[in-house]
């Protein structure tokens, strides 16, 4: 009796199919989901020639959490909790566009105070993560000193958002109406005083690392994703603008009270990762006008909607809406069949769609750039899986 | 019984270098750290000990208690071979090294040909590191390191050979001897090119940032060591610093005069220039980004090298005048 010989299968069900195929004197490598450099758990299966990648392929759903399917189970005052956890980065972004939906679907209507107040800590949240952004990239990229200068200035704006909201990286603050508390006396001074700080603090970012001629080397022309690549894979954020096209969701889908401020959206010719370095940068610079704008324009008032329902029940029909977060356009879609729970909830990350055109853009360049290019994507892998 | 003097000598002399070495590791380490730390805008260790001074202790006993793992189908001779392989050679480095007019291990005519061909020896611990670790991330790190110690070792060969060119000899005591006491008198300024090679190619030589390819953190994981735990790892680490010892010996020996110095001459100026040069390595590491390998390789083959030959020639036509 013939007994087919024991074939060990290895790998799991990605690998097996990544390496079908003719393959002729290369390397399957898996690149995470513990790397130093895919910030968290994002695995990426390579084919290897030498150090020339052929092929990549990322693999997701390491840290799936549900989010959509918990927003189904939950009340909406429930699923308030999971925004700030879907990106830790760019939490208020994320609140702001749970609650935007709702507010929209049920027509509420926000105090003026209460917008300028989310203007001003969304803005706030946003530089904080192109810092962190700036200091890791630079780590990808082997520098180690710069996340701590960055880290040095991020904590001035952590501490500010502990004071309005009590918490540092998960914020939960926008609230159905408005917002859950009013500003603390001192916060607005010093806002204007972390303000004038940074744009100090900007000119040396600039002296110190972007002007320097081996970080050049490792960003200038490393990674072109021209603005067709963009559209076909609805890129958003950064990554289009670095590409040329001033799309920001603050301009083309105006919300809240953002056409009332003077701010330029940042572009740049050059489609490589330079030019989202720049453009990343340039971003902290306008977010710092947005701000100093709301604090001199912010009016009295009420921060929360006093006739803002305590209990919220989505009525029949559906909503979408999107904001502009650190990443990309944020969009939330809401269901609802007139129950407690919504009946659908979908939620638009950017960082999926921006992440989605790497494999297009891999094949055949080197290792070292591979890394600089999911740098200069600005990932954050909590919300690609959501 | 009769044994020879010399043969004592060297015994001698290996135990004290090794000795030295281990201690300034420990106290590199401790340097390296608080360099770090102070260049990032914060203190550094400060736990253990009065400023963090018993750190590197802490960080070694943690070392030692730590368990071995040999990776699974990982070839075990070479990959324990490996690391004592890297720490090995640099004890031998260190014997031709004249620390002062009269401190020195043996007197030898070939003592840099002894030094070049012994730092040769590290990249081969690097190769079977990454070899034997079974893992492709360390393999990586190896196929690096080969070609960035090939492509580093021939500059570093041709400025070095400009100096004994123009001194006239491959012994480190005449070579000190015909450099005077004061700076401009030393070769980093007589030979400006040929030190500026040798440093660059003595950063890459001993893989520190921000030519560390084979190690290439945020790429290769931690390249060739990427398996290696406990003392494995120590002895890579240890090598590490004592490579950097030995390069900047070898600068302070060839390039900044030696023991000469403005006063009182002696081996304190040895120490001085050679921990000055140590210094400039370790902030370089903490200042700039790492390059890119086929930058790091264009570097050698289409800038270092033809001008390390050039400047040969120079020096060749100046000797001869």
């Amino acid at each position: 009796m013939m007994t087919e010989p024991l074939q060990l299968e290895t790998g799991d069900f990605y690998s097996r199919h990544f390496e079908k195929g003719p393959r002729e004197d290369t390397l399957i490598l898996n690149m995470g989901p513990q790397h130093p450099s895919t910030h968290g758990v994002l695995r990426i299966l390579l084919e290897l020639d030498g150090e020339y990648i052929l092929r990549a392929e990322p693999v997701l759903g390491y840290v799936h959490r549900m989010h959509e399917k918990m927003g189904e189970v939950k009340t909406c005052h429930q699923y308030l909790m999971n925004m700030g956890r879907v990106d830790y980065l760019h939490a208020l972004a994320w609140n702001w566009a749970h609650v935007g939906a709702v507010e929209k679907m049920l027509g509420i209507e926000v105090p003026e105070r209460a917008e300028y107040i989310r203007v001003i800590t969304c803005e706030l949240n946003r530089i904080s993560s192109h810092l962190l952004w700036w200091g890791a990239y630079l780590l990808d990229l082997g520098a180690f000193t710069p996340i701590l200068y960055a880290f040095d200035d991020r904590e001035f704006i952590l501490d500010l958002l502990q004071m309005v909201t009590g918490s540092r990286l998960t914020y939960t603050y926008n609230t159905f109406g408005g917002v859950v508390a009013d500003l603390p006396g001192d916060f607005l001074d010093g806002s204007l005083a972390f303000a004038k700080r940074m744009r100090e603090r900007l000119p040396m970012y600039k002296d110190l690392v972007t002007d320097n001629f081996i970080l050049r080397g490792r960003v200038e022309d490393i990674g072109h994703i021209p603005l067709e690549m963009c559209v076909r894979y609805g890129a958003t954020g950064p990554v289009v603008r670095g590409a040329g096209k001033p799309y920001d969701t603050r301009r083309a889908e105006p919300y809240s009270v953002y056409d009332r401020f003077d701010f330029e959206i940042p572009t740049s010719d050059r489609d490589d990762a330079f030019g989202r370095y720049q453009v990343r940068l340039a971003e902290i610079e306008q977010s710092l006008r947005i701000i100093e704008q709301a604090v001199t324009g912010i009016p009295a008032g009420d921060f929360l909607n006093p006739k803002a329902p305590k209990k919220i029940k989505l009525p029949v029909g559906e909503t979408y809406y999107a904001v502009e977060g650190a990443r990309g356009k944020i969009g939330v879609y809401l269901q609802g069949d007139g129950g407690p729970t919504p009946y659908r909830v979908r939620l638009r990350s950017p960082t999926y769609s921006n992440l989605s055109l790497f494999s297009e853009v891999a094949g055949g360049i080197l290792l070292p750039d591979a890394v600089s290019i999911l740098g200069s994507l600005d990932l954050v892998i909590p919300e690609i899986d959501r | 019984m009769n044994i020879d003097p010399q043969l004592t000598r060297i015994l001698v002399a290996l135990v004290a270098i090794l000795l030295f070495v281990a201690a300034n590791a420990i106290v590199l380490v401790y340097v390296e750290r608080k360099v770090a730390g102070h260049v990032q805008r914060r203190p550094g260790p400060y736990e253990v000990g009065f400023h963090g001074i018993l750190q590197p202790v802490a960080d070694a006993v943690k070392l030692m208690g730590k368990q071995l793992v040999t990776p699974g189908d990982g070839d075990r001779v070479i990959f324990w071979i490996a690391p004592l392989l890297a720490f090995a050679p640099v004890a031998l480095c260190l014997l031709p090294i004249t620390f002062g007019p009269r401190t020195y291990a043996f007197d030898i005519d070939l003592g840099l040909v002894l030094i070049l061909a012994f730092a040769g020896l590290n990249v081969l611990a690097l190769c079977l590191a990454g070899w034997g670790s079974n893992n492709k991330w360390s393999l990586l790190g190896a196929a690096r390191s080969v070609a960035q110690n090939v492509a580093y070792e021939i500059p570093l060969l041709v400025s070095v050979l400009s100096v004994a060119l123009a001194t006239g000899s491959l012994n480190l005591n005449t070579i000190t001897l015909t450099q005077g006491t004061w700076p401009w008198q030393w070769n980093w300024l007589i030979n400006p090119v040929a030190f500026g090679i040798y440093i660059i190619c003595a950063v890459a030589e001993t893989n520190r940032a921000p030519f560390d390819l084979p190690e290439g953190e945020s790429e290769l994981t931690a390249g060739f060591h990427t398996e290696y735990s406990g003392m494995g790892f120590g002895l890579f680490f240890m090598a590490e610093y004592a490579n950097m010892l030995v390069v900047a010996s070898v600068a302070t020996v060839l390039f900044l005069g030696g023991w000469n110095g403005p006063g009182a001459p002696g081996w304190w100026w040895f120490l001085v220039k050679m921990y000055a040069v140590v210094f400039f390595i370790i902030m370089l590491r903490w200042t700039f980004p790492r390059v890119r390998f086929d930058q790091l390789l264009n570097l050698s083959w289409k800038w270092l090298i033809p001008l390390a030959l050039a400047n040969l020639l120079v020096v060749a036509f100046i000797v001869k005048l």
